[in-house]
């Protein structure tokens, strides 16, 4: 007999529902019962950072969280940070004028995080880009880039949270 | 099937006691999810699993509190929370270093101490800074509450003391003293995301030249995370200086039992073992 939830959330400023078995994986919700691919699953295990999520208003990895604790969430996914009309983002931005995605499969994590550092407003030092990038595994980049990319985002000027199409988090470290 | 299993999810401590006196058959707390959720994917003691009971949402169970000498940490403070915490900046330093290093930010936004401490891995990292600060662990279930030694939670290879009925509520720690210091080092392949191959964790003050009030507390070189009493005993009451270093890191290599894995050998861990706590001791 297969367990049920009637999940509802929020995934980047709309409220969405399905029906899923409770220990279902956040990542397989998104991608499979919202159709919201960008989130992708490297090891299924909390390593890689390719799910990672903002998770009201924090960083998540989508492959460990189960959907009985996305019940009433607020989400943030790579599909959120655009603009509502489609622009990209500083980050997005930045990611292609500094070369910030090589393969691309390392890069939705890589813009998730990025942009919750960036969220946070703390300085955006080497050390630091470095720290909160460091559950995200990158096999192209020698990471270099993604850190410019970042620091680059970091000294543009961001559009109010409320034109991203996501939701900012709360918060800082 | 992963799909089978029923989830409870509870908001408060009564909620979630009404569901441990019902004792259903394999019932598994969740919390985080970080060490959890993994074992299930990877299908690792599934069949063992009828019914998750998932306490994530129990705000009674997520503090971090500074009270008289007295320093509370609920069991799902995250290791965010701690390392956020005024509280535990003030009081064991320690601990915020290792919320710091464990994982990265998503794991740290997310794993608990309850579940550190219950996951009860000799790898796990906090466990050796609990037991060297002398940490008390408050469980309580349908029938009632009561303390537990640190040092005494962890009883074999991966098992705690808690009864299936029962949850960890929180860990109380004396909070240090002027003069006392606890120092803590753990050594993996990086410093992100990597399980720990030896960590150390000591609790003492340097009084009138003498060690006093020594604990001392190892990961990864036994079974279960290890006070080290022989080597706690080597320092007592004599100076700090190479010859009591030497001392005690011959009483630490009698007592540890460590062995050869997939991560590291049993020689390796005894190497870095003995080289982490001579560094330790020299800070002093
Ligand atoms: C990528 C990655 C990196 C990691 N890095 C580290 C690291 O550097 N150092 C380290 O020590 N660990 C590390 N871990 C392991 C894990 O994150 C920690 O052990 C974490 O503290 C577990 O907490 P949780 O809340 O996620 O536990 P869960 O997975 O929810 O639970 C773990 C176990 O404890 C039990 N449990 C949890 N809470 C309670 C409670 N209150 N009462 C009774 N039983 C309970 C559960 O039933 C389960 O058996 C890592 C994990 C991953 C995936
Ligand atoms: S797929 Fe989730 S961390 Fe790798
Ligand atoms: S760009 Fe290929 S893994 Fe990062």
């Amino acid at each position: 007999m297969s367990a049920t939830l009637e999940l509802s959330l929020t995934v980047n400023g709309e409220t969405r529902t399905a029906t899923v078995a409770p220990l279902a994986r956040l990542l397989d919700v998104l991608r499979e019962a919202f159709g919201l691919t960008g989130t992708k699953e490297g090891c299924g295990e909390g390593e890689c950072g390719a799910c990672s999520v903002i998770l009201d208003g924090e960083l998540v990895n989508a492959c460990l969280v189960p959907a009985s604790q996305a019940q009433g969430a607020v989400v943030t996914t790579v599909e959120g940070l655009a603009a509502r009309d489609g622009t990209p983002s500083p980050l997005q931005q930045a990611f292609l004028e500094c070369g910030g995605a090589q393969c691309g499969i390392c890069t939705p994590g890589m813009l998730v995080a990025g942009q919750r550092f960036l969220d946070g407003g703390a300085p955006a030092t080497d050390a630091a880009v470095r720290e909160a990038i460091a559950g995200n595994l990158c096999r192209c980049t020698g990471y270099a880039k993604i850190v410019d990319s970042i620091q680059r985002a970091a000294a543009t000027p961001s559009p109010p949270p409320g034109e991203r199409a996501g939701v900012r988090g709360p918060g800082d470290r | 099937m992963i799909a089978d299993i029923p989830v409870t999810s509870v908001r408060s401590l009564d909620e979630a006691y009404a569901v441990l006196a019902r004792r259903a058959a394999g019932l598994r707390v969740l919390a985080g999810g970080t060490d959890l959720m993994v074992q299930i994917q990877a299908r690792v003691g599934l069949e063992r699993i009828g019914h998750i009971l998932d306490i994530w949402k129990v705000s009674e169970l997520r503090h971090v509190t500074l009270d008289g000498g007295t320093l509370r940490v609920g069991a799902l403070a995250t290791y965010t929370d701690l390392l956020r915490s005024e509280a535990v900046r003030a009081a064991l330093p320690a601990l915020a270093q290792v919320a710091r290093e464990v994982g990265a930010w998503a794991i740290q936004n997310r794993g608990t101490l309850g579940g550190n401490v219950c996951n009860a891995s000799p790898a796990g990292d906090t466990l050796p800074i609990l037991i060297a600060a002398g940490a008390t662990f408050v469980v309580g279930g349908p029938r009632g509450e009561r303390r537990i030694a640190a040092e005494e939670f962890f009883v074999a290879y991966r098992k705690t003391a808690l009864a299936a009925d029962e949850l960890l509520l929180r860990a109380e720690l004396p909070a240090l003293a002027p003069g006392e210091r606890l120092v803590y080092r753990k050594v993996g392949t990086r410093r992100a995301q990597s399980i720990s191959r030896a960590s150390l964790a000591v609790r003492a003050r340097v009084e009138a030249g003498a060690f006093r009030g020594v604990r001392i507390a190892a990961g990864c070189v036994a079974p279960v995370p290890l006070r080290c009493r022989a080597t706690e005993a080597a320092l007592e009451g004599g100076g700090p200086g190479a010859a009591a270093f030497a001392a005690a890191r011959a009483a630490l290599d009698g007592e540890i039992r460590p062995i050869d894995d997939l991560r590291a050998t049993a020689a390796y861990r005894r190497r870095v073992a003995g080289n982490v706590l001579e560094q330790l001791l020299a800070a002093f």
